[in-house]
């Protein structure tokens, strides 16, 4: 990121991260109930309060239901969080009485890998999981944000080592590995609705459940989408094009981005 | 009863070699100051449980302190890997480390049937993730009125849980309030328990929505002003934000570690701050 504070941006100057964070925000309704996490997710969620949703609901895995930061947060667990939230609750509470019942729309996610069914990995690298080539994080609070919620959006930068075919390790179910899980388990929530990329935005095709490219970035070509994806990517026959962001969602997520003041996970 | 203690003694008289220890606390509240007495303690095989193993847990595990981590999200917070963790788990540096993974439903659920006296917990989650296939404490339970499979996790019952709070009174009655994670439950599901708190009072000022665990229900309190740094004691202190970024580059490298080890938990009697 090297955001010029100090310059007023014209709207045809922005950053492809930008574009990825303004299109996750207009992803989401004004009053739906947001399970948020740290990073691209919870800035997204913060640039939408701002903008066309200000009656968003955020909620935090910590526990803080309703928040309202005024700053974006530094951790899941940032103070800000809780002193501008309706209510704190345990982190047992948070999962068991609001998410598992099916009261949160909308679960916001982000990862290491996703593959062509919405399956995400955050746990390890390589097929062998007692000799991972990279240990990741692990799963947090994702695999049943991927279930409970109404519906799942996935936030992520568009690689071919990020998108691959199949997930190593399914942390957080998408569709399965054949497309079908989500019927076959039974999982209540409708999962991966929709892939927010630096690229563009993948969906899953209404039959198969397969992640195809139904829009792209401002002056991205579908060659450099199929480059970037790790399986021989489907196109939708009506491609759609991403609106620039606006001179004022772009003044907005500046402003919102320098309250940060440290770096930011993703 | 619980016994206002030094930190030392506490640690010396409720932490054992090989036991199984849980330091609560979801970002807020992390009882840091107590797990560095535990590393300076020497403490060995310990099987240590955490949601968010994070910076405490990193220290613990490059000082060789542990056997096997219970988790279910190991990194360092906002800023990326936690290196000591993967170096053991990779390389088995300074000794091989067992880990036994959950979500945060599965790990806050455990806690909850350990609390409550009860051998499992159920939960919707794990479904159509690959986690029970290496996880032996997750499986299913068919409920006896419908019919539906659920994930069952084993309960989580400590030997000794550790947390951090706000305060406690001279009875050591406990007051914490803010973001609260899982620092109640794992306080009951543990055997023995220590908290460290800001802290201790004549008397408790009222605090609305505050989490009480009351003297009976905690072995010991000990007075660590700052106990929970780089984490933070809402009202108390910020988050030091700066310690968690530097951590990765001391973290990266087992010389520079070993050093920080030296010179921060091995020279000075108390950890700085």
């Amino acid at each position: 990121m090297s955001d010029e504070l100090s310059e007023a941006p014209a709207a045809s100057e922005f950053t492809s991260d930008e574009m990825m964070t303004v299109a996750a925000s207009r992803s989401l309704h004004d009053g739906a109930v947001c399970f948020v996490g740290i990073g691209l997710p919870s800035t997204a969620a913060n640039l939408a309060r701002r903008t066309h949703a200000p009656d968003l609901v955020l909620i935090y895995e910590s526990g803080t239901l309703g928040t309202k930061p005024q700053r974006l947060p530094l951790s899941i667990g940032d103070g800000v969080l809780a002193e501008t939230a309706d209510s704190v609750v345990g982190v047992p509470e948070i999962f068991n009485y609001w998410l598992q019942p099916g009261r949160v729309d909308v679960g916001f996610l982000g990862g290491a890998q996703v593959d062509r069914y919405g399956n995400i990995n955050t746990t390890v690298i390589g097929e062998d999981y007692d000799d991972p080539k990279v240990r990741l994080p692990g799963a947090g609070g994702a695999p049943e944000i991927a279930t409970s919620c109404g519906e799942v959006l996935i936030v992520m930068r568009h690689s071919p080592r990020a998108f691959v075919s199949g997930v190593d390790f399914i942390t957080s179910v998408g569709h399965g590995r054949d497309g079908r899980a989500r019927a076959e388990l039974g999982l209540p929530g409708r999962g991966p609705v929709k892939v927010i990329t630096d690229l563009g935005v993948l969906q899953p095709e209404e039959r198969t459940n397969e992640l195809t490219l139904t829009g792209v970035a401002p002056g991205v070509e579908v060659e450099q989408v199929r480059a970037a994806t790790g399986w021989p990517l489907r196109v939708a026959e009506e491609l759609g094009a991403q609106q620039p962001p606006t001179d004022r969602e772009l003044r907005i997520l500046r402003e919102l981005k320098a309250t940060l003041g440290n770096g930011e996970s993703s | 009863m619980a016994r206002i203690l030094q930190l030392d003694t506490a640690v010396a008289e409720l932490v054992n070699d090989g036991d199984t220890v849980a330091m609560e606390g979801f970002t807020h509240l992390i009882p840091m100051t107590a797990g560095h007495e535990i590393i300076r303690a020497g403490r060995r095989n310990l099987t240590l449980c955490r949601m968010t193993p994070d910076l405490i847990y990193d220290q613990l595990i490059g000082a060789g302190c542990a056997r096997k981590l219970v988790f279910s999200w190991g990194g360092n917070p906002g800023v990326g890997s936690l290196h000591r963790f993967r170096d053991a788990i990779q390389n088995s540096w300074p000794v091989p480390l067992e880990i036994e993974e959950h979500s945060h439903a599965g790990m806050a659920n455990r806690y909850v049937a350990g609390a409550s006296g009860l051998p499992f917990a159920v939960l919707r989650g794990y479904a159509g993730t690959d986690l029970p296939t290496h996880t032996d404490t997750i499986s299913t339970v068919r409920c006896p009125f419908t019919g539906e499979e659920l994930a069952a996790v084993a309960a989580l019952n400590p030997d000794v849980g550790v947390i951090h709070a706000q305060r406690a009174d001279r009875a050591g009655n406990v007051q914490f309030w803010g973001i609260t994670g899982v620092q109640k439950e794992a306080v009951l599901a543990s055997a023995r328990s220590l908290v460290t708190v800001e802290e201790v009072v004549d008397e408790l000022p009222e605090q609305p929505g505050a989490v009480v665990l009351p003297s009976w229900a905690v072995t010991a309190v000990a007075e660590v002003p700052g106990g929970s740094h780089p984490s933070y004691a809402q009202g108390y202190s910020e988050r030091d934000n700066t310690y968690y970024q530097d951590w990765d580059a001391i973290s990266r490298d087992r010389e520079r570690f070993r050093q920080w080890l030296d010179v921060e938990i091995h020279g000075s009697e108390r950890s700085p701050r």
